[in-house]
């Protein structure tokens, strides 16, 4: 008989080592055959496109998923070309790349943190995805853009509008071409008292993740600057549907004015319950009961049906607006879907645009040579006299002027301020652009105190 | 004291669609032995009979406006609903108008049928499995459900809207004495109120006072000794399983207006309605109908924000905090038997 020493336990405990050790993600490996991770070397070149197609944001993902399919097929050359023959740089030629084929692959974030990181993952280290976009919600955006800094990839932030994800949470290779909360707050609270007066008491209803938290930061600050009160500031968990116990103390609290820190499905269901509350028709305080929705858009608008008429937001483009990009971008996607895009569509596809265009102008995929080409140098836009007014400076892509900001990675330019339209002419006249707010109006500097506290670090290549 | 009084209403309804769906969950575990964790997607089918039914009386033809442009530019295409168009443009609208009311009678006949063809086709193959065999099988079934819906309707929340006559809210504090506007309560959720109650009494007297009735009572205490009597009882459970899915799509088709419904609505009440059952007692329709109020109400409680000043998150787990604390002191449940699901 002979005895040996392998035991089963031993075996075990091995081969779970050694399976770790295999698991470990590549992309976290130093390897020397690439300068950086997922380099191309093929003729074709991935894209990641991580968007919420289930969830309370859903309906913004799938428009995102269609602006990204219109944009690649722009890149290669397909279509009409769309914004790639109003955009200020000419660097696209729609042949791809640098010449190779753009292709993507796509995920589901289900507006959830831990699965949108997931499905980022695997399409960095399992698709050999070089660029990660989309998402519509800043719990999500700053969860995937941390996972992009580390892995060595570059996030073209979708949807996502708290001030955290270029404030405390924001990284050398994370940009976001969508407005933030400060902005929005910045363009509303003039309007506001246009609209309302000056001597008003607000009571907030307020999503409970970094994007609420930020908005009802701003929202609160601009109206009280201006002499409104906060009355009160109520969290309300994402998972939500039933807002019907949040609404019913407004009216006995003293407030004359509501307002929905809530974006999504959360916005529709919220909306939905106070104009069964019949606040709208109430009066409080001897003056008209008001409801306000910072954030909203033309896909929520369609949501709420009806209860949307009237009410107060911001947005950050509109189909609607006249200049030569938008015209070309509207033309394109209602050509090819039938309806024009949302406000999230067109950031997603600006954004695919914007890398494209950086990767030419840089001459490589490599994220740093990216980001210094997004970062651009000294270009600044005109009558801003700010030592922090520098980056890439563009235009004809459906915002006006538009500076990506090298401080911190925020495009900055106009900020609409909406209404939902009371008398729509067609199925999709949802909006009326009350005002176009100069950027001017809604700039801030990087060290503003809402967007304090964190570091760009330097930017990652990865393997 | 205001504040309680309007907490407690606004518990009355989301406790109408807990109390309906228990009652429905119940039936079918009293009658059949069957866990039915697909009894949400019944709900949200037949929120989605409402939907149904709202799109069907809105199909509209097209015609070119050639003196208006589209977004595009070409021509306007005005879409005209056929129901204006052969009723007149007012009839029409007021039959849009009412399209959920009007929906109770189409969700009728197609929760019975679609609850027949459930428990014929897949659920009877099961009363001899595991409890465990049954919650898999049916909640992949709703897994199912919900997935066909989503594909066929989308992921978003489609607007369903009541009849115009009872928006906005009626003023309950001033028959009470308080100032206006400081308890209101939207009209439609009470019309689901007496809506819920009309239901629940409905299914009880028809538990109570008819032969029917009597034979499955009968049978849900003794199914072996109805049987050797020489009735079929599993055709009559069979058609109590029809009604519970009735009961919960008639929940589902009146709950449309007050959230607008979309593909995942059933699971965000199945988890809720299975404590209710709970809490209620296993097998007790009246223990379903009662805790599905008090947990309704309970979890209204919990959302006041003097509540929450003072445990916050407290509106998230109430209902499971009062579950746990019933079920120590009551295993059974409030109105729970003896015997049930114990062997």
């Amino acid at each position: 008989m002979s005895k040996t020493d392998i035991s089963r336990r031993g075996v075990l405990k091995s081969g779970a080592v050694a399976g770790a050790g295999l698991a470990v993600p590549t992309i976290f490996t130093a390897s020397s055959a690439h300068a950086f991770t997922n380099e191309p070397t093929g003729s074709s070149v991935t894209l990641g496109f991580n968007v919420p197609q289930t969830g309370p944001y859903a309906d913004e993902g799938m428009d995102e998923l269609r602006a990204f399919q219109l944009a690649v097929e722009h890149l290669n050359g397909g279509g009409d070309g769309g914004m790639l023959q109003t955009f200020s740089s000419k660097a696209l030629k729609g042949n791809g790349i640098l010449g190779k084929e753009v292709k993507f692959v796509t995920g589901d974030t289900q507006t959830k943190s831990d699965a949108a990181r997931a499905s980022a993952k695997s399409m960095i280290e399992k698709d050999g995805a070089i660029m990660v976009s989309g998402g519509s919600s800043s719990g999500v955006a700053v969860a995937v853009q941390g996972l992009c800094q580390e892995a060595g990839v570059i996030f073209m932030a979708g949807l996502t509008h708290s001030n955290d994800t270029t404030g405390k949470d924001k990284k050398a290779n994370g940009f976001r071409h969508f407005f933030n909360a400060y902005m929005s707050a910045a363009a509303l609270a003039p309007v506001l008292e246009k609209l309302y007066g000056k001597d008003r008491k607000a009571y907030h209803l307020t999503a409970d993740y970094t994007w609420g938290w930020t908005q009802q930061e701003s929202i609160a600050a601009a109206t009280e600057a201006m002499g409104w009160e906060t009355v009160n500031n109520v969290l309300t968990p994402l998972a939500s549907t039933d807002f019907s116990s949040y609404i019913a103390p407004v009216l006995n609290s003293g407030a004359d004015v509501l307002v929905l820190n809530h974006y999504g499905g959360n916005m529709v269901n919220s909306l939905t319950n106070a104009v069964q509350f019949g606040l709208r028709e109430k009066q409080a305080n001897g003056k008209n009961f008001e409801i306000v929705v910072p954030l909203y858009s033309e896909l929520m608008a369609k949501g709420a049906g009806e209860n949307i008429k009237g009410i107060v937001g911001s947005s950050n483009w509109d189909w609607k607006l006249q200049d030569e990009g938008t015209k070309a971008f509207v033309k394109s996607f209602g050509t090819k879907y039938g309806f024009p895009p949302s406000q999230a569509a067109q950031t997603c596809y600006v954004q695919a645009l914007l890398y494209a265009d950086a990767v030419e102008r840089a001459g490589s995929f490599n994220p740093c040579a990216v980001v210094e080409a997004l970062e651009g140098g000294d270009s600044s836009l005109p009558g801003i006299s700010s030592p922090s007014n520098k980056g890439y400076l563009f235009d004809g892509l459906g915002n006006g002027q538009t500076l990506y900001r090298s401080a911190d990675h925020q495009c900055f330019k106009d900020v609409l301020v909406v209404k939902g339209q009371e008398n729509p002419t067609s199925e999709f006249d949802l909006l009326e652009v009350v005002e176009v707010t100069p950027v001017a109006q809604v700039w801030y500097e990087p060290d503003n105190p809402m967007f304090a506290g964190g570091n760009l670090g330097k930017c990652n290549p990865g393997a | 004291m205001d504040a309680i009084i309007l907490q407690i209403l606004n518990g009355l309804d989301k406790g109408s669609a807990y109390a309906l769906i228990a009652l429905g969950l119940t039936l079918i575990f009293g009658t059949l032995g069957v866990v039915n964790f697909a009894h949400g997607a019944l709900f949200m089918i037949g929120a989605f009979c409402a939907v149904t039914v709202q799109r069907f009386l809105t199909l509209s033809f097209e015609t070119v406006d050639p003196t208006r442009t589209d977004f595009l530019g070409n021509p306007m295409k005005v879409k005209t609903p056929y129901v204006e168009a052969w009723f007149g443009a007012d009839t029409g609208a007021a039959i849009i108008n009412w399209s959920v009311p009007l929906a109770i009678l189409f969700a009728i006949p197609i929760m019975l049928l679609i609850g027949y063809a459930m428990e014929r086709g897949l659920i009877k193959h099961f009363y001899k499995r595991p409890h465990a065999d049954q919650i898999l099988v049916t909640f992949g079934l709703a897994i199912v459900l919900q997935e066909l819906v989503k594909h066929y309707y989308g992921a978003n929340p489609i607007q369903t809207p009541a009849p115009d006559i009872f928006r906005g809210s009626f003023d309950f504090g001033t028959i009470l004495g308080f100032d206006p506007n400081v308890i209101i309560y939207p009209y439609w959720r009470l019309v689901y109120f007496g809506f819920a109650a009309i239901v629940i009494a409905g299914v009880f007297s028809f538990l109570q006072f008819t032969t029917f009735g009597m034979v499955v009572r009968a049978g849900m205490a003794d199914r072996e000794t109805v049987g050797l009597l020489g009735i079929d009882i599993d055709r009559r459970f069979t058609i109590m399983f029809g009604l519970a899915a009735a009961v919960a799509g008639l929940a589902g088709v009146m709950y449309a207006p007050i959230n607008a419904p979309n593909y995942h609505m059933g699971m965000d009440f199945l988890v809720l309605s299975f404590v209710v059952v709970v809490v209620g007692g296993m097998g007790s329709l009246p223990g379903a109908v009662l805790a599905g109020f008090m947990l309704g109400i309970l979890e209204s409680f919990a959302s006041m924000n003097q509540i929450k000043a003072i445990f916050p998150g407290i509106d998230q787990i109430i209902i499971y905090l009062v579950a746990i604390l019933i079920l120590l002191t009551r295993p059974r449940g409030l109105m729970g038997r003896k015997g049930v699901m114990e062997d």
